[in-house]
């Protein structure tokens, strides 16, 4: 398993995407690997959505006054922008693609648990999308993707029903997703895959489907309680009737901070998987980057307040909720740390996913420590809802998690589609993204100390200047994300035959040819080792 | 436009140059963090790089000793942040003695102020430097947030509640206000200006403005007009309380517990009568929600308010 040049695989002869042909030999799939593509297919098209909803934000932007659309439009774009890049691209995007492709694999498993349940939850997000979307086109939503009540409840006479049906369903399909993937890892590992042999992307997709279980009924039920007042005029959150507007909020973000777990978890165990690969080493601190996650999972239900603490929320709760989000910051922090030892006298190559693997770690880095801004009171104080606030978690959502995904898409793309993906191009579209990204991003940080509130249509002059560099970054950003639409299709058909196993990667899922058959593994592997055993020397200490 | 470029806001408050200090402190720290790694990263990806195709380095242990140094160094540094954000922050939220009040109601899309001597303003908020001043803040309709940059505080304006926040300017000045938490579509046009002015200024704008009456008198024909007068006067003693020297007083409540009869105690007694009645007496008090808006509230308060300060429980009422 340990030198590298695997002969290629020539013509596999049958594999899962040629096994059978036709609409409804996808359409009615329960083979894991197809469903990971039915995923990849929607999430890309409700990634390029989201997109163009920010595109039409960002020029809005270019000026101070408003002047490409009403003040009622450019709110919907930023409803509708977050709406759908949050429950219906970030939560699903790395678990439901990569993870629905790898957790079986990994494992040596043959499918999941329960198949049919698997397709059933791509159906349940896709229902749940589609109702979504059409709440937008019907006339949108303009709420923010943060429903604070009253306005969402009483105030805004948009389709906020129908849009909260549509993320309500969408729920669903992440709730069957993480019991999937928790029965999946509990009962399918492979003869000797024994927990503390498991590839830390397992690790981390098995605390992510726990953040998944335990949080997204909450949001279920906030939601449901949201379009309750709406309808039948119950007083749960609006004062006028009774209510508590406070209350939603301490729903709202007891998933909501979870939640961003439930987006970065994923995303760390791509980037453990790219960085042992493309240094060929054992990772550093295995346990440590193991049982972070799950010190993670456990840290991020006790953090909600911290987004309450202009809103008169007492200040001895803040100071508790202060304390608790910076100890959640040390296992991030952890991670880090550990991935950058593993490069220590690795031997490094700088393949595409390796870059995309470095950008996550300095994005998600500073994403990580103006956290730490936030999570101080008296900064945040200052910050909150400024343009501060939406720097931050783009560092840590697309600068981090998007980063890893594009990471995790190009390493696994020869696996999952039998053809490699243009090296040259993809290098090149890698550093537009980083360029772009933080061209679109960094200037959000001074604009946020300066003052500008987030979700303005039109704001003072004297902050042009940084809004016409961030527009320009965010054009550099949108170019940086179609080049790889373009030639990833391209690959399909004209890209390189992959061997079986192109980076010379120990994971299970590289035993088995690319694309790998309808079953994973024609003979069950056995695992003898821990992960990422790329040599059998004895060990050095440091 | 002054300069192209700035990294901060005016500071003109007396917490402003102690926030824009601790965020100089994170920053430093930030980028120090940010460079150690990037160089580490950018040293080893260099140093380590791949040499020939084939080459299988050596594997590294892990190191307990490493994980522990790189768990409790940073967590320590991270304490700083805490203890001196929440020491900065508890002295943001602890408004000191002798301070002057204003009141603050937001509305679909404006802000609505009024000062407790008589002038009321709308978007513009007239304020001494070198005095406290507390604002208490209402919303008629949705959440609001009252921010003012330069002063680095904000405080969300809640429907249902009245929340309270104070500053102190420091420096004369015109000065951004803005509604900070969405709130609609004219959110971005929910701002307006605060100017700080020099004690002597501010006097001068204070005897121009008004005429109306203190908010006080306001709200003591609001006392009349709503017929609140007809029970709370001194001839029904019997049926209802009386309303004098009743600010600030520990009130019995029916079920033995205490509350301090402060603003929220008063708004919630006209608007939801039943949430608490007084021990004694029986809830006969019909409710005026949807009736009052918050403008009018303030002003009923501060009329109660003055009927302490009449009633000789002064002391009562500013001891707390
Ligand atoms: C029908 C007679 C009636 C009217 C009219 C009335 N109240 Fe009352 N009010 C009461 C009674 C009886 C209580 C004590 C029982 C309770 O707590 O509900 C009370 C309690 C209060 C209290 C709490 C007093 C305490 O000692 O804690 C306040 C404040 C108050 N009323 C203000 C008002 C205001 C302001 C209005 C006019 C907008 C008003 N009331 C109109 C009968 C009345
Ligand atoms: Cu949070
Ligand atoms: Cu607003």
């Amino acid at each position: 398993m340990s030198t590298v040049p695997v002969e290629p695989v020539v013509e596999a002869p049958r594999n899962y995407l040629n096994a059978s042909y036709g609409v409804k030999s996808w359409l009615l799939t329960t083979d894991h690997k197809r469903i990971a593509l039915l995923y990849l297919v929607t999430i890309t098209i409700l990634f390029f959505l989201g997109g163009a909803f920010a595109v039409m934000i960002r020029l809005e932007l270019a000026t101070p006054q408003g002047d490409l659309m009403t003040p009622d439009t450019y709110n919907k774009m930023f409803t509708l922008h977050g709406i759908i890049m949050v429950f219906f691209f970030l939560v699903p995007s790395i678990p439901a693609t990569l993870g629905n492709f790898l957790v079986p694999m990994m494992i040596g498993a043959r499918d999941m648990a329960f198949p049919r349940i698997n397709l059933l939850s791509w159906y349940v997000l896709t229902i749940g999308a589609v109702i979504s979307i059409s709440a937008a086109v019907m006339g949108g939503v303009d709420t923010g993707w943060t429903f604070y009540t009253p306005y969402s409840t009483t105030y805004s006479n948009t389709y906020v029903t129908l849009m909260a049906v549509g993320i309500f369903i969408a729920g669903f399909s992440s709730i069957l997703t993480g019991l999937n993937f928790i029965v999946t890892i509990h009962t399918m590992r492979a003869p000797g895959l024994t927990w503390f042999r498991m590839p830390l992307f397992i690790w981390s997709h098995y605390a992510t489907a726990i953040i998944i279980m335990l949080g997204t009924p909450v949001i279920a039920i906030t939601l449901l309680l949201v379009g309750a007042e709406r309808t039948l005029k119950l007083g749960i959150f609006d004062p006028a009737l009774g209510g508590d507007p406070i209350l939603f909020q301490h729903l709202f973000w007891f998933y909501s901070h979870p939640a961003v777990y439930i987006m970065v978890l994923p995303a760390m165990g791509v980037v453990s998987e790219l960085i042992t690969c493309f240094s060929r080493k054992r990772i550093f601190g295995y346990s440590f980057v193991a049982l972070s996650s799950v010190a993670i999972a456990i840290l991020s239900f006790l953090v909600w307040g911290h987004h309450l603490f202009v809103s008169g929320q007492s200040v001895y709760a803040g100071m508790i909720f202060s304390l608790l989000s910076f100890m959640v910051a040390v296992p991030s922090a952890i991670k880090v740390f550990n991935w950058t030892a593993t490069l220590y006298r690795g031997s490094i190559s700088y393949d595409t996913p390796m870059l995309y693997a470095f950008g996550f770690i300095g994005l998600f880095t500073i994403g990580g420590l103006t956290g730490l801004f936030v999570a101080t009171m008296a900064i945040d104080l200052h910050v909150h809802d400024t343009y501060f606030i939406i720097a931050h978690f783009h560092y840590i959502m697309v600068g981090g998690t998007v980063m890893a995904y594009m990471g995790g898409l190009h390493y696994w793309w020869p696996k999952m589609t039998g053809r490699m993906y243009p090296e040259g191009w993809a290098k090149f579209s890698a550093l537009v993204l980083f360029v772009g990204f933080n061209l679109t991003f960094f200037p959000q940080f001074i604009l946020g100390y300066l003052g500008m509130p987030r979700r303005y249509y039109a704001y003072p002059e004297e902050f042009q200047v940084l809004n016409v560099m961030s527009s320009a970054g965010a054009t550099i950003l949108g170019v940086g994300y179609l080049i790889p639409l373009v030639y990833l299709f391209w690959s399909m058909r004209y890209g390189e035959r992959a061997s079986s196993n192109p980076w010379g990667a120990t994971s299970l899922e590289w035993q088995t040819p690319s694309p790998p058959p309808t079953e994973n593994f024609t003979v069950t592997p056995v695992v003898t080792e821990e992960a990422y055993t790329y040599s059998h020397e004895a060990p050095e200490h440091v | 436009m002054r300069e192209l470029f700035r990294f901060f806001p005016d500071s003109a408050s007396s917490i402003s140059d102690a926030v824009d200090a601790l965020y100089l402190w994170l920053t430093t720290v930030s980028t120090i963090m940010t460079l150690l790694i990037f160089l580490a990263i950018g040293y080893f990806a260099i140093r380590y790089r791949r040499r020939e195709p084939g080459e299988v380095p050596a594997p590294v242990l892990g190191s307990l000793r490493l994980e522990i140094l790189w768990s409790v160094i940073p967590f320590l540094v991270m304490l700083s942040f805490f203890t001196w954000g929440t020491y900065l922050y508890f002295h943001s939220q602890t408004s000191p003695k002798g301070g002057m009040e204003v009141f603050i109601t937001g509305k679909q899309w404006m802000w609505k102020i009024q000062h407790p001597s008589g002038p009321r303003e709308i978007n513009e908020l007239h304020v001494p430097i070198g005095v406290p001043v507390n604002l208490t803040l209402a919303s008629e309709d949705v959440i609001h947030s009252f921010y003012v940059p330069a002063f680095r505080i904000k405080k969300d304006v809640v429907p249902g509640r009245l929340n309270r926040v104070w500053f102190q300017a420091t420096k004369p000045g015109k000065y951004h206000l803005f509604c900070a938490e969405y709130c609609g579509t004219e959110h971005s046009g929910m701002i307006g200006w605060v100017y700080a002015m020099e004690r002597h200024e501010y006097e001068q704008w204070l005897s121009g403005g008004g005429g109306e009456g203190s908010m006080a008198t306001r709200g003591e024909k609001l006392f009349q007009q709503y017929g609140c007068a007809s029970c709370h006067t001194m001839e029904t003693a019997g049926r209802c309380p009386s309303v004098r020297g009743l600010y600030g007083r520990q009130v019995l409540l029916r079920g033995g517990e205490q509350v301090t009869a402060d603003d929220s105690y008063l708004r919630e007694s006209i608007l939801n009568p039943r949430a608490k009645i007084v021990a004694g007496f029986e809830p006969i008090m019909p409710t005026f929600q949807g009736q009052i808006n918050e403008e009018s509230l303030l002003q009923i308060i501060a009329y109660i308010k003055s009927l302490g300060v009449e009633g000789g429980e002064e002391v009562e009422a500013t001891k707390k």
